[in-house]
């Protein structure tokens, strides 16, 4: 017997279906939740009920992954609506865009041979958190509450806000390679 | 409003008796037990008032092993016989220790499933098995102190340990007869006991260097929730390896050549240990070693010596700090405090370089050997069912990222590391062939892209995939993480519903049939014997499930179940109560299954009730408040 797969992540936290969401309210109600469901709470218990709170728990921390990152979030609404994404790369034609990938992909190229290079990583980093969060933003004026009048304008947000994410963690593993070149 | 539980944990017995659990510190240099007695949690010494138990274990030719201080002490005269830093073996295959060499100065010979054995005058005995001879003796010191048997302990084991090194330190407990209630991180439980007794909210990072291994984790306090929000270290880094150091010099200065056998090396290495902590509280230190030749050789160690020696030590001790730092999103600055735990946090130095990191003095004024074991009393305590209105939660994360093995030796993350646990994550397979009815899957642990440089934990293999043509099986693996850190596996097809056995095959540990027959072995119990150990398990758990339904049932049976549904219920529940009462723990188990079967949609329904409740009251509460 499976755990209640058929609420949505927001009706487990208890929080209306939109985009915009108070973290506060969202840890405060996964430290609740997760107080009635974790294992250890059921250490003693009978194996099922052990199984159950195990599943229930790992559900109750996808969610809260989930919800928590407005990148998984914005897509999850679009999925709870009806979008389906294609697995194939998505391209863009926004010019902009495209120029700032080549930009950013210089940069990070370029940061072994500079002078400072942790000083010039840590601007870039800077930098791309700053494109994310602009990004999520515009996802953000793509909802009106919960609902998506244009998804794929969104879906199209989503793709950028991953090509983000993908160069920042490139960008960090690149700085922890220097940290500890230079250390 | 009360949150409900299903169950009071444990409560099938005596509701209100308290039940004696116990934290133990199953460390590299020393180990500890702790509990709680009479709201406060601490240490319990042996009968001479000592709480530190050397993790020393010397064999004999006759009679049992003795293990401590005794040990300790004939260690550099026995050194094949006398097994020390024994966790550093734990988790680990021949590989592994040929690398290490001349550090772990044994007599190894290879055992089955590729996990070496010590060979000692007693016979030959496992990692495992000697770790277990240390619990025994904390098991035996804690039920005398605390008066009777032990319902249940919480063994602490290194944050950054992976799958094969908890899986051994939980077996190495059932070897010792534990019931073992959770694996605990040590930087978590040093957090609890730190955190509980300054009553702390906020970001706090502990700093653990060890006897044989370093943690650093972070953790966000707040009411009652230890939240882990990143963990790194290395699980071969620590004052063993310092006093390696130290020796190493001592060699050089004395002329002592590499190869110069077991007894030189163990007096060496107490040579070393001994200046190391002299020079904690001295300036410098003389130090004598005598040669096995015979003659003596005498020095002086400074201090600024010493820090030379162990820089590029701590070096690497800052590595996984900066990546603790980066993975939870802050910075330095961010942590409002750093607590140091381990005996080489005694260092100066260490405590110099650590304050320049975090740009804060390191707290220090907690017993950095007793807090661990601490921790664990208090979650122990918890765990037992002692205190069940305590709202005290520990959310912990799997230090390493979970990979498998794909095409061209090279790994695909499943679970990425300091992923809160427990977890999941399903991946669909499909066959390449016709009629294929098995399927091999390779789970690694690690961070790279190449399986050959992450650690291999497993070996899973699907089998009973019901025969299709190739590429139309769906088969849906579902890849577990418990609470303890441990990886189950599930694998399910979906087309025709049939669920896949699976055989595991750990890369560096012992499949559940050798520990079966291990336990049976050491146990020296006849096959009868085995038979009413299993009678017992089953009806104990037998207990537990109808006392569980009892509860339940005169709580809500009547509001949530239909007649119908009930009577069901509680006709499988008297078959139930009548097999436990036999002697056929088969008749047992079946009922059991029968139970859960039929209760099985009332119990997720009662769990999905307590869930929407706790949510719903915050309607409720929302709308009054704005009126």
């Amino acid at each position: 017997m499976a755990a209640d797969l058929s609420s949505s992540y927001f009706q487990l936290f208890g929080l209306p279906r939109t985009f915009g969401i108070d973290a506060a309210q969202l840890d405060s109600r996964y430290r609740e939740l997760q107080r009635i469901v974790h294992p250890d709470r059921y250490v003693n218990a009978s194996d099922q009920e052990r199984r159950l709170a195990m599943q229930q728990a790992t559900r109750i921390n996808e969610g809260y992954q989930t919800l928590k990152d407005p990148l998984k979030r914005g897509r999850y609404l679009l999925e709870l609506g009806g979008f389906v994404f294609s697995d194939q790369h998505h391209t863009t034609r926004d010019p902009e865009f495209l120029m700032r990938q080549m930009e950013l992909r210089e940069a990070l190229g370029a940061v072994r041979t500079a002078g400072d290079p942790l000083a010039v990583l840590a601007g870039l980093i800077d930098g791309i958190a700053d494109d994310f969060a602009a990004l999520a933003v515009e996802l953000q004026s793509r909802f009106t509450g919960g609902d998506c009048s244009d998804p794929q304008a969104a879906a199209d947000t989503l793709m950028k806000m991953q090509f983000f994410r993908r160069l920042q963690e490139e960008a960090q593993e690149l700085e922890a390679a220097l940290e500890d070149e230079l250390a | 409003m009360a949150l409900l539980q299903i169950t009071e944990p444990g409560e099938f017995t005596a509701p209100h008796a308290h039940r004696l659990a116990a934290g133990i510190d199953l460390g590299t240099t020393n180990s500890l037990v702790a509990s709680v007695r009479s709201g406060v949690a601490d240490t319990l010494p042996d009968a001479d008032g000592r709480h530190l138990l050397p993790s020393v274990v010397r064999y004999l030719e006759t009679g049992g092993p003795v293990v401590g201080e005794e040990a300790l002490a004939a260690a550099t005269e026995d050194p094949l016989n006398t097994i020390a830093s024994v966790k550093r073996l734990m988790g680990r295959g021949v590989e592994d220790v040929r690398r290490l060499g001349t550090q772990l100065p044994y007599d190894f010979v290879p055992g089955s499933s590729a996990m070496p054995l010590l060979h000692t005058v007693a016979g030959d005995v496992s990692p495992v098995e000697v770790s277990a001879e240390i619990l025994r003796v904390l098991k035996t010191r804690a039920e005398e102190t605390l008066g009777g048997e032990l319902q249940g302990v919480v063994i602490t084991v290194p944050a950054y340990f992976d799958e094969a090194q908890r899986q051994a330190t939980k077996d190495a407990g059932r070897f010792a007869g534990l019931n073992v209630l959770r694996l605990l991180n040590e930087p978590t439980a040093a957090a609890v006991a730190y955190g509980l007794d300054k009553g702390s909210e906020g970001v706090i990072a502990i700093f653990d260097l060890g006897g044989g291994t370093f943690d650093i984790s972070i953790l966000r306090l707040n009411r009652g929730v230890f939240e882990v929000m990143a963990t790194a270290g290395d699980s071969s880094l620590g004052g063993d390896d310092i006093d390696r150091l130290v020796a190493h010099w001592i060699m050089q200065e004395a002329g002592i050549a590499d190869d110069a056998g077991h007894v030189q090396m163990r007096r060496l290495m107490h040579v070393a240990r001994t200046a190391k902590e002299a020079l904690t509280d001295q300036p410098a230190v003389e130090v004598k070693l005598e040669r096995i030749a015979g003659t003596t050789w005498q020095g002086e160690l400074t201090r600024a010596r010493f820090e030379e020696l162990i820089e590029p030590l701590l070096q690497k001790t800052l590595s996984p700090c900066r990546r603790t730092l980066r993975d939870a999103g802050i910075r330095a600055a961010d942590v409002e405090a750093v607590v140091m735990v381990g005996g080489s946090t005694r260092i100066p130095l260490v405590r110099q370089r650590v304050g320049e990191f975090f740009g804060r003095e390191p707290l220090v004024d907690i017993d950095p050997d007793r807090v661990v074991a601490v921790g664990a009393a208090i979650q122990a305590d918890i765990l037992a069912g002692n205190k069940p209105d305590d709202e005290m939660l520990l959310l912990d994360v799997i230090p390493l990222s979970l990979g498998l093995e794909t095409m061209g030796g090279l790994t695909e993350k499943i679970i990425p590391r300091n992923s809160t646990i427990p977890t999941a994550r399903a991946q669909e397979f499909t066959t390449f062939k016709d009629g294929q009815t098995a399927m091999s899957l390779h789970v690694v642990q690690g961070e790279r892209e190449l399986v050959s440089d992450c650690r291999s934990l497993a070996r899973f293999e699907l089998r009973d995939i019901p025969p299709m043509v190739a590429g139309a099986a769906r088969i849906r693996v579902t890849f577990q993480v418990d609470a303890d850190g441990l990886l189950n596996v599930a694998a399910e097809e979906k087309m025709t519903g049939a669920r896949s056995s699976i055989v595991v095959k750990p890369s560096y540990g012992l499949s559940d049939t050798e520990i079966e027959r291990m336990l049976g072995d050491s146990l020296s119990h006849a096959r009868e014997d085995m038979e009413l150990r299993r009678l017992r398990e089953e009806q104990v758990e037998a207990d537990r499930v109808l006392e569980a339904l009892r509860a339940a049932l005169t709580e809500d049976g009547d509001r949530i179940l239909s007649a119908g549904e009930r009577e069901v219920i509680e006709a499988a529940a008297r078959e139930l109560a009548a097999a436990r009462d036999g002697a056929d723990y088969r008749a047992i188990k079946a009922g059991i299954g029968t139970v859960e079967q039929a209760s099985s949609e009332y119990v997720a329904r009662r769990m999905n009730e307590n869930i929407r409740k706790a949510m719903a009251g915050h309607r409720v509460d929302e709308f009054k408040s704005s009126s």
